[in-house]
């Protein structure tokens, strides 16, 4: 599988990147480098295997359906670049 | 004393022979006159002298265990409340972490001493630590040379004599790899051994926290407190854990050890295969049968791992999106804007690509080529090691191919880096524990032995290490 700018960019925009013109080429080659060394994959009969997504075979665990946390806004306000009347403000993007 | 073991210094704070305030100021005085490894990004000094002068307070009330008083430096990938938390990046290079994660504070509860917060490969993505937003750090060993990653910093502080041992962690081999580079040792355990919370995620499924310090014993004691479950991280296992210090002398007498045939083939550097024999031989001599095994699906390991370590990390970076972490860039025109240029001036290449992979392998019509393909791999390369495991007691080969590199030599071709994780992915992705162990050198470089255990074994991993460190010198020498 090979890449070609067209797909790099739309991949770019799925992932929230920009990719300058400047950066296009060396990321084209790279990424396509490294997935010629995936596509090793392939050669691999792997049908009729059950994908591992955890090394333990294991399945994250439920806690009780109750409120445990508490309130933090002073501290997590406390650190943030900016705010006023416990809000936080961020750069106005949306008119 | 900087290059005293942590059990050294707790005797040594014991017998009242120094302070744990002395001891803090004199690490705090090398940190501060070190020019040359750039290993940490943080330095807590103020803090650091609070917790000795509580350790001693403590330790003055007859409450003192092993670990209280002794200055240790933290991987900026973990969170520690009031501290920046940059874990390598511009990203997050104004995060001051408003929680504490459970490993650093059960190591604040055994009474460690923060020093502060290690260099690391930008969000642990690296073989080198030369991803670092905060820039390279260097190898005491050989200041041209990397110290390895992602854990390069915390290994170098410990190597410099600028920590008496360290956190790190180890996603694909970054506490085992700057272990062996930087003749550490270093103790990738059991996954979900050890509390993920407060570590900020890169691979979910992979990622481990561990002990690098100079021996085995020191590991033991270190993970005597990492160890355990934590109810706030769903991943962490309910498993009874070990007092990991109480059979370090267990003898190997009947121990059976498994070579994997493809560790030792081509692309294996001379002088590590002839270390790592040596060690064969020791541990023979103490009474270990080896057995020749096969690990058939080692090589497989690379293109499974990094499509599913970039998966993973796509997902987990997409939270860093300009608005409620860190790094904003400047008048952006829309929303999308803000997003895709807060993000592009806020990871380096390596994040960056690594997001991309990830993104890619994740998308329609490529998931089961790719992330579908690499977990289903991923079961072979577990199935390789339950198979290995029925014969022997536990696995031994290098950790890395080679020596450390010199900086620069690899950075600009990321598959050549890659390829240097070989011996260590594996581990990761059947979720073992691997002990990285100093055994030799090669032209004056360090070079690791790895051992890798059955699920839960470290106790195992440990001994053997311990043994071996009683036979050997490798881990007392010390960078000119």
């Amino acid at each position: 599988m090979s890449l070609d700018r067209n797909e790099v960019e739309i991949v770019a925009h799925l992932a929230r990147l920009k990719v300058s013109d400047d950066q296009m080429p060396a990321t084209l080659a790279s990424l396509n480098s490294i997935l010629t060394l995936v596509d090793r994959m392939q050669e691999i009969d792997t049908s009729g295997i059950e994908p591992l997504a955890n090394p333990l075979d294991a399945t994250a665990r439920l806690r009780a359906d109750e409120v445990t946390e508490t309130n933090h806004r002073d501290d997590y306000q406390r650190i943030a670049p900016s705010t006023t009347d416990g809000l936080y403000l961020v750069p106005k993007v949306i008119e | 004393m900087e290059f005293k073991t942590l059990k050294q210094l707790s005797d040594g704070l014991a017998a009242g022979e120094f302070s744990s305030v002395e001891l803090t100021q004199h690490y705090l005085a090398r940190i501060a006159a070190d020019q040359n490894t750039n290993a940490y990004i943080t330095v807590t000094e103020e803090q650091a002298l609070q917790a000795a002068k509580a350790a001693d307070e403590a330790r003055a009330k007859g409450n003192a265990g092993a670990l209280t008083g002794l200055p240790i430096a933290h991987k900026d990938i973990f969170c520690t409340q009031g501290v920046r938390t940059s874990c390598g990046s511009k990203m997050l290079d104004n995060f001051i972490a408003p929680y504490e994660s459970t490993v650093t504070q059960k190591l604040n509860d055994a009474g460690t001493v923060m020093l502060g917060k290690a260099n690391m490969d930008e969000f642990a993505m690296g073989s080198s630590t030369e991803t670092s937003f905060y820039g390279p750090t260097r190898n005491p060993w050989n200041l041209d040379t990397v110290p390895g990653g992602s854990s390069g910093g915390s290994a170098a502080a410990v190597a410099a004599g600028l920590a008496a041992a360290a956190t790190g962690t180890d996603t694909g081999g970054s506490i085992r790899q700057p272990a062996a580079f930087c003749n550490l040792t270093g103790l990738k355990p059991t996954y979900g051994r050890v509390s993920r919370w407060g570590m900020i995620a890169f691979g979910s499924s992979l990622d481990c926290g561990g002990p690098l310090t100079r021996t085995a014993e020191d590991a033991a004691l270190m993970f005597n407190v990492m160890a355990g479950h934590d109810p706030k991280d769903t991943t962490s296992m309910d498993v009874a854990v070990d007092d990991y210090t109480a059979h370090l002398d267990r003898p190997l007498d009947g121990l059976r050890i498994g070579l994997p045939s493809e560790y030792f083939g081509d692309g294996l550097h001379d002088g590590i295969r002839s270390a790592v024999m040596a060690a064969v031989k020791e541990l023979e001599n103490q009474g270990a049968v080896v057995k020749e095994i096969s690990l058939p699906r080692t090589e497989l390991s690379i293109p499974a791992y990094y499509i599913i370590a970039p998966a993973e990390a796509s997902t987990n970076l997409s939270r860093y999106d300009g608005v409620r972490y860190g790094h904003r860039c400047d008048d952006p025109v829309d929303l999308e804007d803000l997003y895709k240029r807060s993000r592009a001036e806020g990871f380096g290449d390596e994040v960056q690509r690594r997001i991309l992979v990830g993104t890619y392998a994740l998308s329609a019509g490529y998931y089961d080529a790719y992330y579908r393909k690499a977990q289903q791999l991923r079961r072979l390369i577990k199935d390789d090691y339950q198979r290995a495991f029925a014969d022997v007691d536990v696995i031994l080969g290098p950790t890395t191919p080679s020596p450390a590199w010199k900086l620069g030599e690899k950075s600009g071709d990321p598959v050549a880096m890659y390829l240097e994780d070989i011996y260590t992915l594996s581990v990761n992705l059947a979720g073992l524990p691997g002990l990285a162990l100093p055994c030799g050198q090669v032209n004056g470089l360090p070079v690791g032995l790895q051992l890798i255990g059955n699920y839960f074994d470290e106790s195992r991993l440990l001994n053997i290490g311990h043994r071996f460190q009683q036979a050997t010198d490798w881990h007392t020498k010390t960078p000119a």
